[in-house]
């Protein structure tokens, strides 16, 4: 599995560099593959909503309604019926690519589970939707689809009389047909969006619409397609006729030849089949599960930034239990944390300075405590010589900190670059451990647990608590947001950034604290 | 030049995926049947007669039930299969025992076949043994019928118009 995820992620890390310099991290559209899904539906629903408006049911009226629609107001109506279509078969793309991109880079497995398999019926849903969709038209293609879903359906042993049968010649329909088409084609796509809302709910901050730079290309990308290239229909529906050739929406319809060429049995299998592999992918093989965050309630203030910046919300915050005077603490659900240290990063107790205790934060990571990491610091880092030596803060998603450690540099990795509290990179260089600090993470769009880059970005800018302190000296600091690929690139940064520490002065430094342990002996 | 360079580049991304979305969604064709074909559809929903027959209920047995449920004879729940047989020119092209639905066999033998055929004039043949006789039919329909090309020819069964019926070229022999 992790060799397939290898494989896939190349080319997603290829598009996402070349995309990141077309369309800059802020709009790069493989960032937003989710949002776009949402951006398209919303299209669809606004799009669905005019075109309703004209559609009348009937087995007649209904084909005729949509060609009024189509010709008769075309700079509108026809218009909105292309966008309708076409808005569908991108939410598909965008549906099918955010899957693939997921399972490439390993964000469906453990606590991150829910989001993969609520997704999954979400695939069906827009499926039967756009199907529902074609038969409305009951145009050639409609009559198709009519036909090959029914003998689809009745493959299964639920259905008493065969759906087929209404439709075996022209006389064997009625009007009441379409008002059941209306109400599926609306029903299913509001259980799609109450399946979208549950689909979100271990998502925080979740980018649920795109950029609006992006969402008015797209919208400008859609008008123009509908424009060049309307959606028409077929001729109108004959059930005592065969359609020769049909033009077929492959993204909607891609499994009705499957259907008329190995029979309806087989693709029910497959189809059963396919769902049930998507719904145990997690578990194949199950994330080997790490120790979530633990809250230290003698050092947690109940500030609550932790909660803030978790990017699953896995973090709340609850009344104090233990009688000090804050109004609240943190509680770690041990079901949603992925064990990114984020909270780590955000706790403002996690401050390498300490003289007076030990070093424990309000919340820790016990697989790399803020102690470990100090302690890890100063191995790394003592044997570091010339003035210019430089302390890597690495992401074990990223690029291996193994290949830009050499003469004057060590490294340090961390589960993601989110969990660096900003001070240690204060205390590294006034404590005189190196001459300068690289955080190397993952680009914007790429952080393994969404939002590490974001946040580290904005606690070192100061927009976000706790920043990074004033008297840091900003050109002791680099930030590389690189895909793994790239890591030749972020070499190439790292040595600039080495050569130009070697022009500077050197930095006011303190002597490093003494242990508590070591104060008392 | 760069931001140039930059909006070059997303509007070919933007009109690339716009190639995507619209070519797949009405392209290639697909074909259905090939020119000078036609369809048969055959399809019927109709019960044998009861496996185990009938029999007189006795007075004991009539004077035990409410009056309202008093029926003269009590029969099996359970209807026969089917036997249907379908013939295009001399050749069988389709046979089948089709057995009752439900759970207690007790619903309609149910079928639905469809036969792709060049355009053309045909003698047809449909026969159905819906008794437990053993042999003979106790339905049988012949007719010549002739389809165009595309065309879509539609049979049913209908007992009360005498058997095998096809809805779109009118009463049938």
């Amino acid at each position: 599995m992790t060799a397939i995820q290898s494989v896939l992620r190349i080319p997603f890390m290829w598009l996402e560099g070349w995309f990141d310099w077309a369309f800059g991290p802020r709009w790069n559209p493989m960032y937003y593959l989710g949002g776009l899904g949402f951006f398209y539906f919303w299209i669809v629903a606004v799009s669905g909503l005019y075109v309703y408006a004209f559609f009348d049911t009937g087995l007649t009226e209904a084909y005729d309604s949509v060609e009024s629609l189509t010709h008769g107001q075309w700079y509108l109506g026809g218009v909105m019926r292309s966008l309708h279509r076409y808005a569908s078969d991108a939410l598909v793309v965008m549906m099918v690519l955010h899957m693939v991109r997921e399972f490439a880079f390993d964000h469906y497995r453990g606590a991150r589970f829910f989001s993969w398999i609520t997704g999954v019926p979400m695939l069906w849903l827009v499926i039967a939707a756009g199907i529902t969709g074609y038969w409305l038209v009951w145009d050639e293609l409609a009559q198709y689809v009519a036909i090959v879903s029914s003998e689809w359906l009745d493959w299964l042993p639920i259905f008493g009389e065969p759906i087929a049968r209404n439709f075996m010649h022209q006389g064997s329909l009625d009007d009441r047909f379409f008002t059941l088409l209306i109400f599926l084609h609306i029903a299913v796509p509001l259980i799609l969006l109450l399946v979208m809302w549950i689909h979100l709910q271990r998502i925080s901050y979740a980018k649920w619409k795109p950029a609006r730079g992006l969402s008015i290309g797209t919208m400008l990308m859609m008008l123009a397609l509908s424009f060049a290239y309307p959606a028409v229909s077929h001729g109108p529906a004959n059930l005592d006729r065969v359609p020769q050739q049909l033009d077929l929406d492959w993204y909607y319809l891609f499994a009705y030849p499957l259907v008329d060429n190995w029979g309806a049995g087989t693709v029910w299998a497959l189809v059963f089949a396919g769902t049930l592999a998507l719904m145990l992918v997690p578990w194949l093989p199950p994330r080997k599960a790490r120790p979530v965050a633990v809250v230290d309630l003698d050092n947690c203030n109940g500030c609550g930034r932790c909660a803030s910046d978790c990017p699953f919300g896995a973090i709340t915050m609850v009344p104090r239990t233990d009688g000090q005077p804050f109004e609240g603490q943190a509680k770690v659900d041990p079901d949603v944390c992925v064990s990114c240290g984020i909270c780590v990063g955000a706790c403002p107790t996690a401050m390498p300075f300490r003289l007076f205790s030990d070093l424990v934060p309000g919340i820790d990571l016990p697989e790399l405590t803020a102690l470990q990491l100090r302690d890890r610091i100063h191995d790394v880092t003592k044997n570091l010589e010339g003035n210019a030596r430089i302390l890597i803060v690495g992401c074990k998603h990223g690029i291996q900190s193994g290949k830009l450690t050499g003469s004057g540099r060590a490294a340090v990795d961390l589960p993601c670059a989110g969990m660096l509290p900003p001070p240690y990179i204060d205390y590294v260089l006034s404590k005189g451990l190196a001459d300068g600090v690289a955080v190397v993470g993952c680009r914007a769009g790429e952080c393994q647990y969404r939002l590490g880059q974001e946040w580290s970005e904005d606690r070192f800018e100061r927009r976000r608590d706790p920043h990074l302190r004033n008297r840091v000296p900003r050109e002791r600091l680099l930030r590389v947001w690189r895909a793994p690929v790239e890591w030749r690139r972020a070499l190439a940064d790292i040595e600039a950034f080495q050569a130009n520490l070697k022009t500077l002065d050197a930095p006011r430094t303190s002597a490093p604290p003494k242990r508590r342990k070591e104060r008392q002996s | 030049m760069m931001k140039v360079l930059r909006f070059a580049a997303q509007a070919v991304v933007y009109a690339g995926f716009a190639v995507l979305v619209g070519y797949f969604s009405a392209s290639p064709p697909y074909q259905l049947i090939a020119p000078g074909e036609a369809q048969i559809k055959l399809s019927l929903a109709y019960g044998g007669k009861p496996a185990g027959g009938c029999r007189d209920r006795t007075a004991e047995e009539l004077a035990a039930l409410p009056p309202n449920m008093r029926k003269a004879q009590i029969c099996s729940r359970e209807r026969l299969p089917l036997t249907v047989e379908f013939e295009l020119d001399g050749d069988i092209v389709y046979r089948d025992v089709l057995p009752p639905s439900g759970v207690r066999n007790d619903g309609p033998s149910r079928m639905y076949e469809k036969f792709i055929v060049n355009a053309g004039d045909y003698e047809i043949a449909l026969r159905m043994r819906s008794t437990d006789r053993d042999a003979g039919w106790d339905f049988e329909t012949r007719r010549h019928v002739s389809v165009g090309p595309g065309d879509n020819l539609a049979i049913d069964f209908d007992p009360v118009a005498g058997g095998f019926v096809f809805p779109r070229l009118g009463k049938g022999g």
